[in-house]
Parts: structure tokens; sequence; C-alpha cells
């Protein structure tokens, strides 16, 4: 085959050779990534999933700052042992609006993607501060002091902003209303009516850790009271083949 | 393509590839046999692979493969088989009567086995793996109940919850108010000497006195005259030993000045309602139920 030699060419210029590389990079690129734009399956539409809410999205950044995800994993697999443990299997759906995502790969504490209305209030801040005094068998560490960091949400418009850089469709009244609403929802007497129709009627609007003021403690449970509890699995079921 | 070179090696010279650098030259040694079958069974494999599997995008879609595999089909066909061996037991633990479960023993196995799986996954968090409880949250053991202890009662809560923020149809036990609001310290300091006369603890004669008047004006619309608690509204015996969040004084002062108001998740629609029975079986099984 006279075309074969004349690799010879190629193996002597290194700017052709840069060239070809970088085209047969490019093709392979291109078959693997392009179809996830189009194909129906990896952009499965689920009724429900909505943008954290601010005080969700501050809980969240702590629990990213905490390493939560060092321990623990967001993302039930479609196997029925895990489905019978933790709840319906994750969908991608559900963890559209996470930057980044948290699904995980080390499970020494439980999965967590359906955590959200297993547990009281109450119980995840004892359970927080002494993971020990309800389950005696954890390892897991103490996380107290989160109740100690009081926090105003000064800066959560601005993370909001940045969410909405990378694809999170905050709309500008969310933005406007982020202090308020951050506010609003750890606080029972407070007028919620803006939060509940930027975010919708399901938003948990209580004082979380059942202390005055906000503190840390309130946003992670906050965010924790809503792991998975976006879709309703009731009325939504997912095509078995996808 | 091959052309002889200096070092011959007589019959089995493999010859050259014609490359030379500074008169070094490339042998062109064959590759090892098993090695280049290898890599022709790999290709081979892949080839099946993608036929078998789901594999090439296409512009309608990518092939689905002869085997119509998903990981999602085979939940669900895992699922399947498992439900095909336990409905017929399902459906008759969801037809039966939660009363007359404890006459078929085959039923009763099944759901005693069923309940304490379901219970080792999601009660014992908080009522510990043993179901003895952690303050505030309650011994299941015992046969004293917040709500009621009849397999009915305990169905109930199972799958409403108590004072579940999400379910409406919860039980509405009302919270215990924050007392600090609205009485004074002495008051309470009083009422709480009263409460540990009722409980046969050592307590104060001269304050408990002047505590049962607090008690009658402010607590027994849910504790009773009697303080034995009315389970209708979720309010506990304060004449027993047993007590949810601790029946010392400074507890009592800490209860009555802030209040309780504890919560049990709802489990309508996190567990089906075959498992709810079951467990309601289960920990009405415990020892405790009425």
């Amino acid at each position: 085959m006279a075309f074969l030699d004349k690799h010879k060419k190629i193996e002597t210029n290194a700017s052709l050779l840069l060239i070809l590389s970088f085209l047969v990079v490019t093709i392979g690129g291109l078959v693997e990534i392009v179809p996830l734009f189009y194909l129906q399956n990896t952009i499965e539409k689920v009724q429900g999933v909505r943008p954290y809410t601010p005080l969700e999205l501050a809980g969240r950044m702590i629990y990213m700052r905490e390493g939560c995800f060092y321990c623990h994993s967001q993302m039930i697999r479609p196997m029925r042992d895990e489905v019978e443990r933790y709840g319906h299997y994750s969908l991608a759906a559900e963890s559209m609006y996470d930057h980044p995502f948290q699904w995980g790969s080390e499970r020494q504490g439980p999965d967590l993607a359906r955590v959200g209305g297993r547990y009281s209030d109450h119980w995840h801040v004892d359970h927080l501060t002494n993971p020990q005094s309800v389950v005696p068998e954890s390892i897991m560490p103490k996380f107290g002091f989160l109740s100690q960091n009081m926090i105003d949400g000064k800066y959560i418009a601005d993370l909001m902003r940045t969410n909405k850089e990378v694809g999170v469709p905050y709309t500008a009244d969310e933005i406007n209303n982020a202090v308020a609403d951050f506010k609003a929802q750890d606080d029972p007497n407070a007028d919620s009516a803006g939060l509940l129709k930027r975010y919708g009627k399901k938003v948990n609007v209580r004082n979380f850790d059942g202390k005055p003021g906000i503190s840390e403690m309130d946003a992670l449970i906050a965010y924790l009271q809503v792991l998975g509890t976006m879709v309703d699995f009731s009325t939504f079921t997912p095509d078995a083949t996808r | 393509m091959t052309t002889p070179h200096p070092q011959s090696h007589g019959k089995n010279d493999p010859g050259t590839t014609g490359h030379s650098w500074d008169g070094i030259e490339e042998l062109n040694n064959p590759l090892p046999k098993w090695w280049l079958y290898t890599f022709y069974a790999c290709i081979l494999f892949a080839l099946v692979y993608t036929i078998l599997y789901p594999a090439w995008p296409l512009p309608g879609g990518e092939t689905a493969g002869v085997l119509h595999y998903s990981t999602r089909g085979a939940e669900a066909a895992e699922v399947k088989a498992w439900d095909k061996q336990l409905a017929p037991l399902q459906k008759k633990l969801d037809a039966t009567k939660l009363t007359e479960v404890k006459n078929d023993p085959a039923l009763m196995q099944y759901a005693n086995s069923a309940g304490a799986a379901v219970f080792r996954t999601n009660c014992m968090q908080c009522h510990g793996a043993g179901a003895a409880g952690n303050k505030g949250y309650p011994n299941l053991l015992d046969d004293d109940w917040l709500h009621g202890g009849t397999i009915d009662a305990i169905y109930t809560t199972i799958l409403h919850g108590v004072r579940s923020p999400t379910d409406p149809d919860t039980r509405a036990a009302p919270a215990m108010p924050a007392w600090g609001e609205s009485l004074k310290p002495v008051e309470i300091a009083d009422v709480v000497q009263y409460v540990l006369k009722i409980s046969n603890q050592k307590f104060d004669a001269a304050q408990a006195t002047a505590g049962a008047k607090v008690f009658a004006d402010n607590c027994v619309a849910c504790h009773g005259d009697n303080g034995k608690g009315n389970q209708a509204m979720g309010a506990p015996n304060l004449t027993d030993a047993i007590w949810l969040y601790g029946g010392d004084q400074a507890t009592l002062t800490q209860t009555i000045t802030n209040g309780r108001a504890g919560v049990m998740p709802s489990w309508s629609g996190k567990l089906s309602e075959a498992d709810i029975r079951a467990v309601s079986l289960y920990v009405h099984g415990l020892g405790g139920g009425q």
C-alpha cells in the first residue's frame, strides 16, 4: 500500500505530525461528545427539580467545605439492594443544578441522595453535634461548631450569580431577593410568600436548628432536608430502557 | 521492504525496516504471535460487544444492542424477580387486618423478618439498633406509649409520622409550649417540684403545693388532672418513671421553659404499604405492644 509508505514524511515533519494528530483527536472527541447533546436519553426531562434556595445553596457550600462527600455519596445506583435501602435510584436531572455534583465514590457513611425528610430536624442537630449520641456505632466526626457559626447571607447573591454563569437558571427576581429569601426560610413567622412563589410550595420553611438566628447548622440541615425530595415518584416513572 | 544489513543472522534474519539513523538500523522482527492474536481477539470482542450492547451513537439515537440491556432494565428485572417471590405474602399482608396477622404464623414470620430489616435500615438511627430509644427518641420496648401502643396506632404513627412537616395527615399532637414566655421563673420552679412529687421523686413540699395550682391552671389541658397524660394529644404520662427527655429537676425546668416538640417523619411514600405494615408488626411485637 503505497499510501502507508508516506508515513516517513509525517514522522520527519513535526508540524505535519502535530496537525494530523490534532485532527485525529478532534474526530475522536466529536464522536464521543456530540451525541451527548442530542441523544434524548442523556437529557431526561423530570418534573419538580428546581434550583436550590439561597439557604439550601449556602448549606451545600458547607457540605462541600466540610468534605462530607469524602464519606457520603449522593448517587443511588440502579441496583435492587441500593433501591431497597435508599429509595428510588438517582436520576441525572436530580443533580442538574449541582456545580459540582456530589455523586462521590466513597461510602464510609451511607448514601445521602434521598436523606431529605427521612429524619427530623432535631435529629440532624443531635446527630451533627454528636453522632454517637444517637448512633453509637457511628464513626462520623462531630460538627457541633456549625451551631456557633452565624451566617447572614451577605455573599449569597454573588454565589447565585456564579451558579447562573455555569447554567443554573436563577432569575433576576431570585437574585435580587436572595438575602430576604435566605432569612425567610429559617423563620416560620416571616413572610415567606415570595420565597414560596419563587421556589415552589414544597420549600421547607422552619427554624431548622430550633435556635434563634441563622447558623451554618440551619443552612446545612435545610440542604440535607431537600436532598432527593424534589421529584415526586408517585407521579413519575423513569423510562426503564434508559 | 526488508533489506539485508551488515550483521546478517543467516536463515532467520528478519531483515530491517529500511530505517537507518546514523548507521543504526531497525530490525523488522515480527510481533510475538500470542500478542498479535490477543490483539485481534480484543478487536473482535469489541465489535461483538457493540452489537450486543448499546453502543453506536446515530443521528436518531444510539443502537440499543441485540440484548437490549440497560442498567435500569436490569434493576427492574431483579426487582420483578423478587416481587414474584414476595408478592403473594405482601398482598396477603396488605389485605389482612393488622390485628389478625398473628393468626397466620407464616405471614407473621414474614412480617417479623421484613419488619426487622426495615427497622434496621430506617428506624435505628433515632430509636437505636435495639429499639431502646435515645434522649428525645422514644423507647419502643416498654409499654409506655405517647400516641398509643395498639397495632393500629403504631401503624398510623409510622405511616404519617408525628408533627411531620411534610404530611398533612400527620399526628397533630400540639407542641409542648415554651412556658418560659408566659410563666414566671418561680412558677416554673414550683411546677417542677409538683411534677417531681407526682412522679414519686424527692420534692420540696411547700413549692409543690404552690406548683399544684400552676399545674391545674396550665398543664391539665394536655397532661390531665392527675398528670397521667393523654395519648390523643401525645401528652406524656408524668407520674411514671419513664421520661423522653429526662425527669430530673434540671431537665424538667429546661423542658417546661423551652417547650418540646419531637418530630417523627412520615414514611408514607417512602416505604411500601407492606413494609410499613411489617415494621408496625415488628415494633408491636418488641414487647410493649398493646
